[in-house]
């Protein structure tokens, strides 16, 4: 936690200048292409950066989630050992793996918003839809930290274990979940990892929300439930892992 | 305060700590021995209540550490082998941090930190930041953390590996004070002075087995004599005069560089050494340390 205070300069940096760069780049400047020649159809029947903004901001509080969870877990039980220091005192495995996600929820409450914000004065967004989509973009964060934290909690002194995850797993999550374009346009077979992808989801429902993209009522019990799902598996995976790696 | 009856840990197939027995007793000052891989830091692991047994019993403070973990250890203070310090925060804010995990309030540790600083003498460098602190100071530091929640026992885990002298003695004087205040006191070295200095009782492990228990002066007395000589001849001839003088002293120890004589006078097995018409090189008589009675009871060989 007071770890953030001193990188919060660069948290706030980052935060604010990569929405700003991505709606540049991408939302404006391949938006002004896309839109220009679907004959102003855009995408999904919406504006491209309409189109685009529910990806952009559930990815980026899952990225935020990432950099939260991964670093800190690695720097606790690898780099400074510091998790060991704080487990020889009344504040069990458990109260670790919760402070690690707090301290994770904290920034990606703040970052996100600052998100939105900027989203909505690209009019990527609506000032009604922000707290649902807000929401959204937590809950997704939130799910995704928790598979983060366990999955960290693995990561050995000398291994390439999260080189290996964020190649092989989150890579091709951003790439396939259908953040710049449609998921159905992509081939049938790469579309299955979007399906795993909690970003997808999150995508999908954030849309949903924003303006209206069409989905089953079902397919939006289904993506609230693989949320929740990735938190519970995550945590099963922590939970253990945690107590194992501190009283080796 | 601490039982440990037939306490054992095993990693797999590797038994580190294999059944042992021993008791601390409130206010004592007790020592671990013994060569790397002996299970020292596995026994004060577990004296730690973080790493739970195999089998056995363990009673700290009357309380089961694989069931009250958390309880136990806010009335400890653990010095791990290699310092833990945050690094990115400042050395006032360690301690204070620290002692916010032990749910102390932030009235009590404003004055507690400004305390420790002082008795670590880093009250200077309170604003440094700890990954700008020599060796020594870290240390410190990491002692001075160890003790914001007061511990009624209080361990460490080779506390002063890789100090310089005058580091050395300043936290051993620290350490003494502590123990004047009535602390519990628990230390692993391989440092047989410091174990000599500081220890009232120890145990010397090896093989995850206690080999010997006692105070210094008492271990000294059951495993080695009053006085040792030591002489040397050269090392080619070394083992050849040992015939000749086999049955001096209590008992001799050929090394490949000298011959050592155990016994009660150092001086009186000499002079019948010269008797012999043998002429050492060199000759020492010192009295018994610590360490004869660990080499003795653990073994010449290297342990990796």
């Amino acid at each position: 936690m007071r770890h953030m205070r001193k990188w919060a300069t660069a948290i706030l940096i980052f935060g604010i200048g990569n929405p700003i760069l991505y709606l540049f780049s991408i939302g404006l400047g391949i938006g002004a292409l896309v839109d220009a020649n679907s004959g102003g159809a855009g995408v999904d029947g919406v504006p491209y950066l309409t189109f685009l903004a529910p990806a952009l901001l559930a990815s980026a509080a899952i990225q935020g989630a990432q950099d939260e969870t991964v670093f800190p877990v690695m720097q606790g039980f690898i780099w400074d050992k510091g998790f060991f220091a704080v487990n020889s005192t009344p504040v069990s495995s458990r109260d670790i793996v919760h402070g690690v996600l707090t301290a994770a929820l904290i920034r990606t409450l703040i970052t996100t918003a600052i998100y939105e914000l900027v989203l909505l004065g690209f009019g990527g967004i609506t000032l009604a839809n922000m707290l649902p989509m807000y929401v959204t973009a937590i809950l997704a964060a939130m799910a995704y930290s928790c598979v983060m934290v366990g999955m960290a909690g693995y990561a050995s002194e000398n291994g390439s274990f999260m080189e290996v995850v964020q190649r092989l797993i989150i890579f091709p999550m951003f790439m396939f979940s259908g953040t710049f374009y449609p998921i159905e346009t992509t081939p049938i077979y790469l579309q299955w990892f979007g399906w795993i992808s909690p970003l997808w989801h999150a995508t999908d429902l954030s849309r949903a929300i924003s303006y209206g993209h069409s989905i089953e009522p079902w397919v939006l019990v289904v993506h609230i439930a693989y949320l929740a799902l990735w938190a519970v598996v995550g945590l099963a995976i922590a939970y253990p892992k945690f107590a194992k790696r501190l009283s080796a | 305060m601490i039982k440990a009856t037939d306490l054992t840990k095993s990693y797999g197939d590797f038994i580190a700590v294999d059944g042992i027995n021993f008791e601390i007793r409130r206010g004592e000052s007790f020592g671990l021995l013994g060569p790397n891989g002996a299970g020292k830091s596995t026994t004060m692991k577990m004296i730690a209540s973080v790493s739970q047994r195999t089998s056995g019993g363990l009673e700290i403070l009357g309380l089961d550490p694989n069931k009250r973990g958390p309880e136990i250890r806010a009335h400890l203070g653990v010095v791990p082998q290699q310092d833990n310090l945050d690094r990115e925060l400042t050395v006032s804010e360690n301690l204070y941090v620290y002692g916010r995990y032990f749910g102390l309030s932030r009235k009590f540790l404003k004055t507690k930190v400004q305390d420790l600083l002082e008795f670590a003498q880093l009250a200077d460098k309170a604003k440094s930041k700890s990954e700008e602190l020599s060796g020594g100071m870290k240390r410190r530091l990491t002692i001075a953390r160890a003790l914001v929640n007061e511990p009624e026992i209080f361990m460490l885990d080779e506390p002063t590996t890789g100090l310089d002298p005058q580091a050395r003695h300043i936290l051993w004087d620290r350490l003494f004070r502590l123990k004047e205040q009535g602390v519990t006191l628990v230390i692993t070295t391989h440092y047989m002075d410091e174990a000599e200095q500081l220890c009232d009782r120890l145990i010397v492990m090896d093989k995850g087995k206690i080999m010997a228990e006692g105070s210094p002066a008492e271990l000294i007395r059951s495993y080695s004599s009053r006085e040792v000589l030591e002489v040397r001849f050269g090392s080619s001839k070394n083992a050849e005069v040992a015939e000749q003088i086999r049955g001096l002293g209590d008992r001799i120890e050929v090394l490949p560089d000298r011959i050592l004589v155990y016994a009660e006078d150092g001086e009186a097995e000499l002079a019948k050494i010269h008797k012999l018409g043998l002429e050492p090189l060199t000759s020492l008589v010192r009295r018994s340390s610590l360490e004869d009675v660990f080499l003795r009871l653990t073994g010449r060989t290297l342990v990796e």
